[in-house]
């Protein structure tokens, strides 16, 4: 099944009139030395029919356990409208909007986008999105480096709260043009980046500062003081911030120091865990760097007869018109990705979305006070937080979660691994998808758990 | 009837309204959040019903065009039928329900799909081993770049930092190998469309790292000499970077690493149709020979007994590392991975083969109606290049002008003004999953044309006069940035 419409009787035809007597000898300027024979390793075809037992057996591998973890990617209520429209055709199967005018749908879905995103974040303008959070953070350090550019030294100061894959993929990225990515340790009591940590730079050429808020372990950082510290000195501030949490936090372009690049992963707008993906990263910022800003961006404009209509803009920016010298070698984004988030933002709307954060950050507190209760089980950072938290338990995580996992609970991140120094710490996350009798499920197999291995 | 315009989602907002049934309920503890980090005042979203916006939304994409819509024959880009199973098995609930920190004893059928697609991947290009991290085609290039480079680092040769790339190349070529930190030197292609062999020889060296090639070129032409091409290249120590953007062209007939490549991405939202999602989501795999395959970026699938498994850096200590938060674009994997599925390795050769006829078929009947094809000599690939350089000439209308006036016959219009060294050209990728109606349909619409810019240039010049708006002011949208909406602004003014 390849979806080709020929008939036999087309094949013929076209042939003839190309003037050649077979398909084959439309590949006949291949050298034969290095034709392929065949297809080898590939298999036969499966029918729809076919196909679709397949998955449906390799889709229920995966199960549907209660599940508490976070760390990055959020499981949300998503309306059922959202993907009934994204998912049409005229949105699924069209390409990049360079042809204004037969995509006015997907330019105008992008310009109402990038205005939902420059609001969230309190910035002057946002693009029409990047890969992921993570990939949205690498581009964020090079873009604060294009910035900066008094600054020599590329040291780009990156908290160790900040999520540590997203710092393991702007280190992949962002070295090979030379940035040196330098961790500001956390305090160990509270789980935030203190000011005191910066002032350790104070006098030195350092290129970016990069918090998020909350950070990785759920905390609450103290924005306006990390943000002034920067400020005072013309650094250039780097917000990663959780798009839902915008509803309740103040946004980074309020920060007393304010911000200058804002990026995130966007997926808990709408969009379904998926394995990872795919997801979308956005990317906000001031007027006075839209044209350091990668990725593409929408502007509204007008037509011939005067009438208001959208456009991708400031394309000189971007690898299709700038090559070598562009502000960033993408050209794919994620775009659908965005036609659902804006559906989604458009359903919750600002009432909707603070209820969304307001009833993730209440279960998060009714989680954390049900698993402390339990003899073994500490709050291990005593700042405030949004809807992540660390638990510190008595003993290795590893098979506590295993132990949980065979009830059918994902019982949250095991930190081992990332964070060694903070002992048998466990990363939770209750969204507004979990309800009371859930938290108790959890609490009490949790229990369960430990006490069973306390009496062995 | 398709509407023409449709106001913003914000002018359909009123305060109060909601799709109300949406939202949780309202929790009854307070928040612990000090007041200083607190949000002053709601973000400027829309108070809508979820009527309002599903009417809103389905009339936006009214006003698109689409594969499902409209025949799409956009070159460099595979704009073939996306299968509609694709979509529907990769958002099986458990599948879009998986958390992608979730134990690995919970995803194996995800891991399965994923290994078994890195196996069919190796076995199409005659790549060693393959990664699906990579988020699109550009993370691909910037992935393989960064292998090549690594791979000379590792040799302690740190003097090639230079990329070679044809003129012809696709823009983010050369963009990659500056985001890699490489410089980069462009080399002539000669007037028969392959690369001129001189011009390569001349510019390779010690400071070479490796060349970037797409094959077939963006020109719509096979490299014929790429073995000579290859030889020269790794005799200078270099490496080949082989562009996946033409894939579609050559599924079955001839494999990359045959053809003496060391690294390749794939674009599968062209060769494997995914959906383009009107700018993305993409994937872009890479495979690599055995010289590269170290510096693959995690994660990796390996099958170890019965249980699959993803590789960390503690496995593969010399990756170029991670790329994504997690596991890349694992839906559009999926999707890749059930095309292939369903046409096995008989749909797959297909897939090439009547590319190229259509292409091929296109090419003589434009050619036939009086069309300048930019390499006459020479077979189409999967795609072809219409000059109207003539046109332009006599009558004043542009290649960009046929685009737009395309459009008002009901087809989206090819890519236009790339390859950039074909002046006034329109790059027409037809694609496979067109029946031979529609590709007369296209060329009749062409012929209209043309007799129109000698009758009625201005016509042309005007178009598009049938779609929701009329040709937009580019420059102004540049120059007079209005890149989000403002409610206390007035709306822009109109001109005279």
């Amino acid at each position: 099944m390849a979806f080709i419409p020929h008939t036999a009787a087309d094949v013929e035809e076209m042939l003839a009139v190309i003037g050649v007597a077979s398909v084959e000898q439309l590949f006949d300027e291949i050298p034969p030395s290095v034709r392929a024979r065949g297809l080898a390793g590939i298999g036969d075809a499966l029918n729809e029919m076919e196909v679709t037992r397949l998955m449906m057996s390799r889709a229920a591998s995966c199960g549907f356990a209660l599940s508490f973890i976070g760390a990055g990617a959020y499981e949300h209520h998503i309306p059922a409208a959202v993907w009934a429209i994204a998912a049409r055709g005229e949105f699924y199967s069209s390409y990049t909007p360079y042809q204004a005018e037969a995509s006015q749908g997907t330019l105008q879905a992008i310009y109402e986008f990038q205005t939902m995103i420059a609001s969230l974040s309190g910035m002057d303008v946002a693009n029409a999105s990047l890969y992921d959070g993570a990939s949205a953070f690498a581009e964020a350090l090079l873009m604060a480096a294009r910035i900066n550019r008094k600054s020599k030294s590329l040291r780009m100061l990156v908290s160790r709260a900040v999520h540590p894959h997203y710092r393991a993929v702007a280190r992949s990225i962002t070295s090979l043009q030379g940035l040196n990515l330098e961790e500001v340790e956390y305090d160990a009591a509270s789980g935030r980046t203190l000011v005191d940590s910066l002032r350790a730079h104070d006098g030195e050429d350092i290129t970016a500062l990069a918090i998020q808020q909350p950070n990785f372990f759920g905390v609450l950082e103290e924005v306006d003081g990390l943000s002034e510290w920067a400020r005072r000195r013309a650094i250039p501030v780097i917000a990663v911030v959780n798009p839902i949490s915008l509803a309740l936090l103040r946004p980074p372009g309020e920060w007393r120091g304010g911000a200058d690049v804002v990026v995130g992963e966007g997926q808990p707008l709408g969009v379904p865990l998926s394995s990872g993906g795919p997801y979308f990263g956005f990317m906000a910022t001031r007027m006075a760097h839209v044209r350091q800003m990668p990725g593409r961006i929408a502007g509204r404009t007008v037509d011939l007869a005067g009438h208001e209509g959208f456009t991708l803009t400031l394309q000189a920016r971007e690898q299709h018109i700038r090559r070598g010298r562009a502000t960033s070698n993408i050209c794919t984004n994620q775009g659908l990705m965005v036609t659902a988030a804006t559906l989604y933002l458009s359903l919750m709307g600002p009432q909707g979305l603070r209820r969304v954060a307001a009833a993730c950050h209440a279960r998060t507190r009714a989680l954390v006070e049900a698993l402390v209760r339990i003899p073994g089980v500490r709050a291990a950072f005593a700042a405030p937080r949004f809807h992540e938290a660390v638990l510190q338990l008595d003993r290795p995580v590893a098979p506590v979660l295993a132990a949980l996992e065979r009830r059918e609970i994902l019982a949250g991140l095991d930190l081992a691994p990332d964070y060694p120094e903070l002992g048998h710490a466990l990363l939770v996350c209750a969204t507004e998808t979990k309800t009371a009798a859930d938290i108790q499920v959890y609490a009490s197999a949790l229990g369960e758990a430990l006490e069973a291995r306390t009496a062995a | 009837m398709a509407p023409r315009q449709e106001p913003l989602i914000f002018q359909y907002s009123r305060a109060g309204r909601g799709a109300v049934d949406q939202w949780p309920r309202e929790p009854d503890t307070p928040l612990e959040i000090p007041r200083e980090l607190q949000r002053p005042r709601p973000p400027l979203l829309p108070e809508v019903s979820e009527l309002d916006a599903v009417r809103h939304f389905t009339r936006l994409s009214q006003l698109n065009f689409s594969i499902d819509t409209h025949f799409y024959p956009l070159g460099s880009c595979t704009m073939k039928y996306n299968p509609k199973a694709c979509n529907a098995l990769a958002t099986l609930p458990q599948f879009l329900a998986r958390h992608p920190l979730a134990p690995e004893s919970r995803g194996q059928g995800v891991l399965a799909c994923l290994h078994e697609l890195q196996e069919m991947l190796c076995a199409l290009t005659g790549m060693q081993a393959a990664a699906l991290g990579p988020m699109a085609g550009a993370q691909g290039e910037l992935a393989g770049v960064a292998m090549i480079l690594a791979h000379h680092r590792s040799r302690g040769d740190l003097a090639r930092r230079e990329i070679i790339v044809p003129q012809a190349a696709h823009g983010t070529n050369p963009a990659t190998a500056s985001m890699c930190g490489a410089t980069v030197r462009e080399i002539p292609v000669g007037a028969d469309g392959d690369v001129d062999i001189e011009a390569l020889r001349a510019a390779v060296g010690p400071a070479t790292a490796g060349i970037m090639l797409t094959n077939p070129s963006t020109l719509g032409v096979f490299e014929r000499r790429i073995v000579e091409v290859a030889e020269i290249v790794h005799a200078a120590g270099g490496l080949l970077y082989y562009d996946g953007a033409n894939l579609n062209a050559i599924l079955g007939k001839v494999r990359p690493a045959d053809m003496g490549f060391d690294v390749i991405h794939m674009n599968l939202h062209k060769t494997f149709s995914t959906p383009h999602g009107g700018g993305g989501p993409g994937a872009g795999a890479v495979g690599v020979g055995p010289l590269l395959e170290p510096f693959l970026p995690i994660p990796i699938v390996v099958r170890e007994a019965d249980h699959y498994r993803s590789l960390t850096e503690r496995d593969r200590p010399r990756t170029i590392g991670r790329l994504s938060a997690f596991m890349g674009n694992v839906g559009v994997l999926l999707r890749a991975y059930v095309y292939m599925r369903l046409l096995g390795s008989e749909g797959l050769s297909q897939v090439a083969e009547h590319a190229a006829l259509n292409a091929n078929y296109l090419l003589a009947r434009l050619a036939g109606a009086g069309f300048e094809v930019a390499y006459p000599s020479r077979r189409a690939s999967h795609e072809l290049i219409v000059t109207l350089e003539r046109q332009a000439r006599d009558s004043e209308v542009t290649a960009m002008d046929f685009a737009k006036r395309l459009l008002d016959y009901g087809m989206h219009a090819p890519t236009t003004y790339f390859p950039l060294l074909v002046p006034e050209c329109l790059l027409i990728e037809p694609t496979e999953t067109e029946s031979k109606e529609t590709l007369d349909a296209f060329v009749a619409a062409m012929v209209s044309i043309a007799r129109e810019a000698r009758e009625d240039p201005e016509r042309v010049r005007r178009a598009p006069h049938t779609l929701p708006v009329r040709r937009l002011d580019d420059v102004r949208a540049a120059k007079q940035l209005d890149l989000t909406w403002d409610p206390d602004a007035r709306a822009p003014d109109r001109p005279g």
